[in-house]
């Protein structure tokens, strides 16, 4: 049975591929049409409405059908401003021959900046809320081994050390000489007033071109700042609420072993 | 074990599934001794809520005892009778601990579609849809509970399933309806929908306070319970009359003091603005049919409160900023805080004060559940409130 696609299915799919003036525009001008529209009545203004709504929805999620068909998209800021094909590429596809990412993200947790520090401070956990870590194994007071998942079931590995840190505010660490992919983090943990601590993540991975280049692709997938932003949101739920929720393995009529049941 | 499963619009089918499994420490699994259909699975039914996958297991109102508990429960052991609320929400994140349940932070495993069309994710739900968590729900034998360690409430072995499987949602979602209402002594309350949120809200705005309670609907035997139901009820069929005039006769020209708009996304209506709702609906202009809404707007009095326990999920036009700005009302609105609720209402109907099982019109069994879905779906005049048993 074909499942019927409904309209937040098209707008949680959607990218958004209008810039944000013209998002502005759009919205404006859509509302101002379906005003126009039901001012004039009639079918012409109905009409214009419909027209002046397709603004406005275009305003709001910016997303553009007819972008989307042409494939250009005037919302990414390192694509030219003017109507080229390609917008879908990667970040890390721009440049042949080395890429960098650099990541920062925050979240707000419920918890004291020790009680987080004290869980990351321990290497060893991260694989417990960063997916693409397979293991982290610490072998010193300043020094680990890392090891991350890759595509085809391979690995990748590399020696970290600290490089700086304050108990219960900030750590920070890179990867040493001869690493696949060199890397740098630094975690802080902010106290606030009453809404527990604010967590602000940077990471940077670097490969010098290549194969490997593509290989950060591979790892950190098309979105790492969505990738890190789900680490902390998963870092979020196991130091407030001991676990990270999930819905893998639950039961469902999709199962092998569903059948309809006799009445 | 059998499950109602979502296989699509206007199709619900009772499978035979897996037994559901613990899956994080703080689970439990419950067997289903009553379950009942709400009316915003209907919406689901009728394809309004987006992210549902065909075999989702339906149902988030539902009661049962606990036979398994994870390794981090240990307020519930095996044999205990408990109400499972409909919000899923984990008691330690700022939200819960605001009282705030029903927008808890650690609840929804995929809150990024959310995060993408709301800004941010509200708590997960049973049995409602992928972007509320995509968790299998209870219109079935066995269900497996997140964070049974806040949600489950305990209820006496003695009393009747009845009188309490609507702690689970319909009832503390019409009484924070009311609650949100802020009543004051004098004040006349406003319902939209005399559906069972809408029963539930009529009990409950009597409950803290209201002088008088109106309700309105097309349903004529709706509005007739409503009225058989309560003291101090006024009803008004929007068939026969003019809504805003006929609510300013009822209150001497001031309008009513809050407003409840127990009804949501699937409004129903024959004026030109929920024609042209259906319309915009049909082309993806707009995602919801708001006209009972616009209306509340309309006839609440000024500086009045506005409550919406009814089900919104994505996009409405011609909302009458202009009416709400200039009168100076209050919005209030949301999935409901059951765990605020519960203890409360529980002790309610322990002491008599409220029998819930009022609402119920439909007993079946769960292998029933698809014929009763189309029925509650076409009949609402006799089709008021379904109850499931599972065996």
């Amino acid at each position: 049975m074909k499942q019927e696609k409904s309209i937040t299915d098209i707008l949680t799919n959607m990218n958004t591929n209008v810039s944000p003036t013209e998002r502005v525009v759009s919205g404006v001008a859509g509302g101002a049409l379906i005003a126009y529209g039901i001012k004039q009545g009639g079918t012409v203004g109905a009409l214009l409405s419909v027209l002046g709504g397709g603004l406005a929805l275009r305003g709001a999620t910016g997303h553009c059908q007819v972008y989307d068909a042409m494939d250009v998209n005037t919302a990414d800021a390192t694509q030219p401003r003017r109507l080229t094909a390609g917008s879908k590429k990667s970040p890390f596809s721009n440049s042949a021959t080395s890429s960098k990412i650099h990541v920062k993200k925050s979240v707000t947790i419920n918890k004291s900046p020790a009680d987080l520090y004290q869980f990351w401070r321990n290497f060893e956990n991260l694989p417990k809320f960063m997916t693409h870590l397979e293991a982290v194994t610490v072998t010193g007071e300043k020094t680990s081994f890392w090891k991350a998942k890759a595509p085809m079931g391979t690995t990748v590995e590399w020696n970290a050390e600290i490089t700086s840190e304050q108990e219960n505010e900030r750590i920070g660490w890179k990867s040493t000489e001869g690493a696949d992919i060199a890397n740098t983090g630094v975690v802080e943990f902010r106290p606030t007033s009453t809404r527990g601590t604010e967590v602000r993540v940077v990471l940077t991975y670097e490969s010098p071109g290549g194969k490997l280049g593509s290989l950060v692709a591979k790892l950190f997938g098309e979105e790492p700042s969505q990738q890190v932003y789900g680490d902390l949101y998963r870092f979020k739920s196991m130091m407030e609420s001991g676990e990270i929720i999930t819905v893998e393995g639950q039961s469902s009529g999709r199962e092998p072993q569903a059948k309809k049941a006799s009445a | 074990m059998k499950a109602v499963c979502w296989m699509g619009k206007h199709s619900v089918q009772v499978m035979e599934v897996p037994d559901p499994k613990i899956l994080n420490e703080r689970d439990a699994i419950i067997k289903i001794t009553r379950t009942a259909i709400c009316g915003s699975d209907l919406h689901l039914y009728n394809g309004y809520i987006p992210s549902m996958m065909q075999g989702d297991i339906l149902g988030h109102e539902f009661m049962g005892e606990v036979v398994e508990t994870g390794k981090a429960v240990t307020n519930l052991k095996q044999g205990d009778k408990v109400v499972v609320p409909f919000t899923i929400a984990c008691g330690n994140c700022f939200f819960c601990q605001h009282e705030l349940y029903s927008v808890c932070d650690n609840s929804n495993p995929k809150p990024e579609g959310q995060e993408t069309v709301y800004g941010f994710a509200g708590s997960g739900l049973f049995g409602f849809s992928h972007l509320m968590g995509g968790f299998a729900g209870g219109q079935a034998e066995y269900a497996r509970v997140p964070f049974a360690d806040v949600g489950p409430i305990k209820v006496p072995n003695s009393i009747d399933d009845e009188k309490v499987l609507f702690l689970s949602d319909i009832f503390p979602t019409g009484f924070m309806a009311a609650d949100n209402c802020n009543i004051q002594p004098g004040d006349t309350v406003a319902i939209w929908g005399a559906g069972p949120v809408g029963q539930f809200a009529t009990k409950s705005a009597f409950m803290l306070g209201a002088e008088k309670v109106i309700v309105i609907d097309h349903y004529q035997d709706r509005l007739d319970f409503a009225k058989a139901n309560n003291e101090n009820v006024e009803t008004i069929n929007f068939d026969d009359a003019e809504v805003h005039d006929k609510l300013k006769d009822l209150t001497g020209g001031r309008g009513p003091d809050s407003c409840i708009d127990a009804v949501g996304l699937e409004s129903h209506g024959t004026s030109v603005d929920s024609l042209l709702d259906y319309a915009k609906a049909a082309v993806f202009l707009a995602t919801d049919r708001p006209h009972a809404l616009r209306q509340a707007i309309f006839c609440v009095r000024k500086g009045g409160t506005v409550s919406i326990p009814g089900a919104y999920g994505g996009f409405m036009d011609k909302f009458p900023i202009g009416a709400a700005f200039n009168k100076g009302l209050t919005f209030k609105m949301g999935q409901t805080h059951m765990q605020l609720y519960m203890p409360r209402l529980l002790a309610a109907v322990q002491e008599g004060r409220i029998d819930p099982s009022f609402v119920i019109s439909h007993r079946l069994n769960l292998s029933e559940a698809p014929m009763a879905y189309d029925k509650f779906n076409v009949d609402k005049n006799i089709w008021r409130k379904v109850v499931l048993t599972p065996q």
